[in-house]
């Protein structure tokens, strides 16, 4: 059976509706474009910004004196000399006036006499981060984007459409072929300018923070349009996510939010500090940068001080059941039906993949390599150089996507509706129709399991040439059994088709994180190589990753000598 | 921690918009603490890929996609505790169904027209 494909049209067409994507739907939007914003999930619902319970970096400098170039300047820092800084100036920049516009649409930003209050998270030089309480962050950035947007009768907005490949005519993006999840059917969007807001790759990986539509697919779709992937091997672990005991109900990144308010203690299995032997003194405050701290608690687990479920203790027991209270409200009730009570005992945490700073090499207008594809939040590479700032992932978000609405909303006034060509459109539309792989195919869902065991085992925070190299081979036996064919049948909601265009995406992406964790043989930020433990001034380059005849082409360029500060 | 050999018994509503739906019955292994979705995702893995259940962020109750139908009662799917007893799961009654445990769930003006 082959459907034929449904046409839209639409002057700017957004992939992903996190705090990126909704951001740039409204700011096209506001510059007189029509806007199209999809997303193979529910709108407003799915990605990281619904999951981020923590905080957003920003220089407002309400209590304490703050300027943006105080907020560069640790940014930069924790970057480890490979930040892109234009797009880290433009972050830091940019990030008052999207706060405060989020305040004026009603986010609930936590306010101590009248101001907005700020705490310090690791790698601030001063409380620059600003929240939601309690752990509402993410879900209240979410639900603010999506009220302003539902006002908006310029946005058409369109869940459940799972992008397949965009279209690229002469060499420019003219919009995507997809198909609707709900009926199997193929949609063919004509757009004068995309928006890619897709997120990272934390799907990759068993143990990951964010939702489970965050695998990579952004930087699978821009790099078989013709764009280039940046800093793909730094893959942020975030070092307390929660382990034991068994929690529903909560984000497991719900510690850090506890750790800027009460302090906590890291333990190991005998009950010990830690983190002083591998260089950092907590000393009762919250100061351990993230790359320290997974390095601490890894080494610990791995010469066998460990907690029973092979991670660290985090400690609350210092505070009292009002402190607790007052702190996080509701929240203690909510451990407490999950049987926890911390004034009594620790809770397990362990490194979870969190963040991927990697992606599409994008300028200051957040215009790809590619002519009419723009990116947005965590989908662009290069401004959180090797490793990210605490802080600054919504910020991120916010100021991206408000800048790529603006710069696609500019394109549309410029550039006529595209005419889409069959010959550019019929590769993706043959795998849609596709009538599935012959025989029994094997389980589209554990093929998933294998690749996320692939990368946890041998591409986590730290790796070895026999590490990456055994997981190439891994991948490379995954791919073959994944087939040109799409699984599952093209009908209502077939997740084993889901999963199969997931695959498709991932296999990429975990062979291109890895082959560029390979290459870099020096250890710097969130990429920690045993076999070569120091940071190597050699290495001070990005990779650059590109697709030429169906090869990667991965070279490098020097990261700006200015930005090596620490 | 894991209670040995205990299983859970999942009872669950298949079959797509304007097909006769049916149950089709498998058994989990139970844990202590486990969700509903767990359950479900590891039939995905270890039994049947083609089980339709809408959820983005697994654990946290936070997507707010998870709603079905456990024993009669609505619940969220990831929050609901998983029981070492027979379970029945069924799509939301008052939602357009699309297939096995995923219903129409979004809000009209969200929706692919």
């Amino acid at each position: 059976m082959h459907l034929e494909p449904l046409l839209i049209s639409t002057d700017v067409l957004i992939i992903g509706s996190g705090a990126a994507g909704m951001y740039a739907a409204i700011e096209a939007s506001r510059d007189g474009a029509q806007v199209l914003l999809a997303d193979r999930s529910l709108i407003g619902r799915g990605g990281a910004t619904v999951m981020a319970q923590m905080t957003v970096a920003v220089a407002l400098g309400e209590e304490t004196p703050d300027d943006p170039q105080y907020h560069y300047a640790n940014t930069i820092a924790a970057g480890r000399g490979l930040c892109d800084d234009k797009l880290a100036q433009l972050l830091c920049e940019d990030a008052p006036e999207c706060i405060r516009e989020m305040d004026y649409w009603g986010v609930g930003w936590a306010r101590k006499d009248g101001h907005i209050t700020a705490t310090t998270a690791p790698g601030h030089d001063r409380p620059r981060c600003v929240y939601v309480d309690f752990l509402n962050t993410g879900p209240a950035v979410s639900k603010t984007l999506r009220t302003a947007m539902a006002r908006n009768p310029n946005i058409r907005k369109a869940g459940d459409l799972c992008v397949v490949d965009l279209i690229v005519s002469d060499g420019e993006c003219t919009g995507a072929v997809a198909y609707h999840l709900g009926t199997g059917a193929p949609v063919l969007i004509a757009a004068k300018a995309t928006v890619l807001a897709t997120g990272g790759l934390t799907r990759l990986y068993a143990r990951n923070s964010a939702s489970t539509n965050m695998a990579g697919d952004g930087y699978a779709l821009a790099l078989r349009a013709g764009a280039t992937l940046i800093d793909m091997e730094f893959v942020q672990f975030f070092p307390i996510g929660h382990l034991a005991p068994r929690l529903v109900g909560m984000d497991p990144i719900m510690w850090d939010p506890f750790r800027y308010k009460l302090g906590g203690q890291l333990l190991n299995g005998r009950m010990e500090e830690f983190t002083a032997r591998y260089g950092s003194d907590e000393d009762g405050k919250y100061v351990l940068t993230r790359d320290l701290a997974t390095y601490a608690i890894t080494k610990e687990v791995e010469a066998g001080r460990d907690s029973p479920h092979g991670g660290a203790y985090l400690s609350f027991q210092h505070c009292t059941e009002t402190q607790l209270r007052d702190a996080f409200g509701p929240v203690i009730d909510r451990l407490a039906a999950n049987g926890i009570d911390l004034t009594k005992t620790p809770v397990e945490v362990a490194p979870i993949a969190h963040y991927h700073m990697g992606g599409v090499k994008a300028d200051v207008t957040m215009a790809s390599d590619v002519p009419g594809l723009f990116v947005a939040g965590e989908v662009v590479g290069g401004a959180n150089g090797a490793n990210r700032l605490s802080g600054n992932a919504v910020t991120e978000a916010l100021v991206f996507g408000r800048r790529a609405g603006r710069s696609a909303a500019e394109r549309c006034r410029r550039v006529p509706v595209p005419a889409l060509r069959a010959q550019d459109t019929k590769a993706a539309l043959d795998l849609i129709n596709d009538e599935g792989a012959d025989g029994s195919p094997a389980n589209t869902a554990a093929a998933i399991a294998d690749l996320q065991a692939v990368m946890t085992k041998d591409v986590g925070p730290f790796r070895t040439a026999a590490t990456l190299n055994r997981a190439l081979s891994g991948l490379a036996a995954i791919t073959a059994e994944h087939g040109d064919h799409p699984a599952g049948e093209h009908g209502s909601f077939d997740m084993r088709r889901l999963d199969w265009f997931d695959m498709r995406n991932m296999l990429t992406v975990a062979h291109v994180v890895t082959q560029c964790a390979l290459n870099r043989i020096e250890s710097r930020g969130a990429h920690q190589r045993e076999d070569f433990p120091q940071m190597s001034p050699q290495w001070q380059v990005r990779q650059r990753v590109a697709l030429h005849d169906g090869k990667l082409a991965i070279s490098t360029e020097p990261a700006a000598a200015k930005a090596l500060a620490s | 921690m894991s209670a040995q050999g205990q299983k859970a018994t999942l009872k669950i509503r298949r079959g797509a918009a304007g097909e006769t739906t049916r149950f089709e019955t498998y058994d989990v292994p139970f844990e202590h603490g486990q969700s509903v979705l767990d359950g479900l995702r590891w039939l995905r893995i270890n039994k049947d890929p083609s089980i339709a259940v809408r959820y983005s962020c697994i654990n946290a109750n936070a997507c707010k996609e998870c709603m079905i139908q456990v024993d009669g009662e609505t619940v969220y799917a990831c929050t609901a505790r998983l029981e070492p007893r027979e379970m029945t799961l069924a799509p939301l009654p008052n939602k357009k169904l699309i297939r096995d445990l995923v219903t129409e769930i979004a809000p009209p003006s969200e929706r692919f027209k």
